[in-house]
């Protein structure tokens, strides 16, 4: 059924108790054109697009958990297009685009905000840096702003802007940036890919890749064989399990991202703030809880909890760029892992077998990528040719010469 | 992950002493290897589920390079070699 104030008159005036689930507990059928292997974000926005762009509906995406119990459901939930390098900004600009028509697209309430991204700077180096960016933003058609100091404090009076060590000068703001409910993006697409009859699996773990001659012809999973042409993996945090099952090469480590919100508070952070003294971001949920996070623990790990050590560097960052933090009580704490890439920057490709096809290496950055990576990767297996917003996320680049390294951190993982 | 960590010569210390470098399993090819021997010895990782082994710097502390072996799911540390001894005993 599709959503209308009509449809909850309706449904308000029978109690409530007539609504549809969203989607179908499907039984695995014996063969598929295409499965997709991760229920989360990126797995159902790609059958989602599979199936509505490319007229690809004999299609089945496998869940080995609940669906959305993965990265989708762990994540900070900004949305942002303000990157500097000319092979990732276009494809997040053409994320935000589809972010900016997602509710209407799937007649689903994703509570997309617009409230403003602003990153800080705290020294005349990084204003510069900023400066620069924000060029390389316009250059691609992304408007970005510079904000002084004295516009700032009247914007958000609350910071620390005159600490010894990282005072405060100013900022670079995307206005169209900000926050989506994350948990709805997942069950979106999940209902807008199943109403075009896709069928969604749970609770189905791949455990084996069948190849004959080169080519795969299936999945042995823990529901039994399924058969199809071609097989896509968007299983980032399990991408080099899943990948060795192929015998893939990979250039990525997983690694233990944690995130915190706080009980809820009266309206009073307008905008998702990102402290540029360290990496920490922090935004008001419309509950009222402040949710933020900052960086990967920083070892190898597949473990869904990071470590406290951590916890407590986070809160510091916090306390230094928003004294007041500090009189906020944490209500819990939780962490997803990451497919950190060799670069920092994501892989959308083929594979050196010709039925099988990647999308992996998101480090932090795969939530407000949802959209485009649904796109990008649903183009890549219908049409075999890679979507122009993505030509530099190939697998690839590192052999080539052309990684997208946005922080220059070079090949160590658990520094980007 | 474990909150301590036995350094060969430091004895137990919080493991807030170290920083991690990365996979230790990977050794490092010859100058004249190819091109992809190069290429996988860079960007290339088994990423296991499972014992892993790692180089960690004990900056806090004696500043040697050891060698920690755990497990990436269940955060158990196996060992922890001097990075040198390790070397040595593999054949590096």
């Amino acid at each position: 059924m599709r959503y209308s104030a009509f449809s909850i008159v309706k449904n308000a005036l029978s109690g409530n108790l007539k609504w549809k689930p969203q989607w179908r507990q499907a039984e695995p059928k014996s063969h598929y054109d295409v499965i997709i292997v991760g229920g989360g974000g990126h797995g159902l926005a790609t059958a989602y697009y599979l199936a509505k762009e490319f007229g690809i509906k004999n299609v089945a995406v496998l869940e080995k958990g609940y669906l959305g119990s993965g990265n989708v459901g762990r994540n900070t939930t900004i949305v942002r297009s303000n990157y500097m390098l000319p092979g990732n900004e276009p494809f997040y600009e053409f994320s935000m685009k589809l972010w900016e028509g997602l509710e209407r697209e799937l007649n689903y309430n994703v509570m997309l905000s617009q409230r403003g991204v602003i990153m800080l700077y705290h020294s005349d180096g990084q204003r510069d840096a900023y400066i620069r960016r924000g060029n390389a933003m316009w250059m691609e058609g992304v408007a970005a702003e510079l904000i002084e100091r004295d516009q700032l404090r009247k914007m958000i009076p609350f910071l620390n802007y005159d600490h010894a060590r990282y005072p405060i000068l100013g900022g670079l703001l995307q206005r169209r940036a900000g926050t989506a409910r994350h948990d709805a993006v997942a069950w979106g697409y999940a209902r807008g890919a199943d109403r075009y009859g896709v069928d969604i699996i749970e609770h189905c773990e791949v455990t084996a890749i069948r190849r004959e001659n080169g080519v795969v012809t299936g999945v042995e999973t823990t529901r039994g064989f399924i058969g199809c042409n071609k097989l896509a993996l968007a299983a980032a945090g399990n991408t080099s399990r899943v990948g060795e099952m192929a015998d893939l090469k990979l250039p990525i480590e997983s690694h233990v991202l944690q995130a915190f919100v706080t009980e809820a508070l009266k309206p009073c952070i307008d905008h998702v703030i990102v402290y540029g003294g360290g990496h920490f971001y922090i935004s008001q949920s419309d509950k009222g809880g402040l949710v933020f996070g900052a960086e990967i623990d920083g070892y190898t790990s597949y473990a869904q909890r990071g470590n406290l050590a951590t916890a407590e560097h986070v809160m510091e960052e916090g306390v230094t760029m928003i004294p007041g933090l500090s009189r906020v009580r944490v209500l819990r704490s939780w962490a997803g892992v990451m497919d950190m890439s060799m670069d920092g920057s994501p892989i959308i490709d083929r594979t050196p077998i010709d039925n099988l096809y990647l999308n992996c290496g998101w480090c932090y950055g795969g939530f407000k990528a949802t959209p485009a990576s649904g796109y990008c990767f649903a183009h890549l297996i219908a049409k075999n040719d890679t979507h122009p917003v993505a030509r530099a996320l190939r697998l690839d680049r590192f052999a080539r010469g052309y990684a997208v390294d946005e922080a220059g951190a070079g090949p160590q993982p658990n520094l980007h | 992950m474990a909150s301590l960590i036995t350094c060969p010569h430091c004895g137990v210390r919080p493991k807030e002493e170290f920083t991690i470098r990365g996979d230790a399993s990977l050794v490092r090819p010859a100058p004249t290897a190819s091109d992809e021997a190069w290429h996988d010895y860079v960007y290339v990782r088994a990423n296991p589920r499972g014992r892993t082994l790692e180089h960690w710097q004990h900056v806090a502390g004696c500043r040697r390079f050891l060698v920690v072996e755990r497990d990436t799911f269940t955060h158990e540390v196996h060992s922890v070699t001097d990075g040198a001894a390790f070397a040595t005993e593999n054949g590096r």
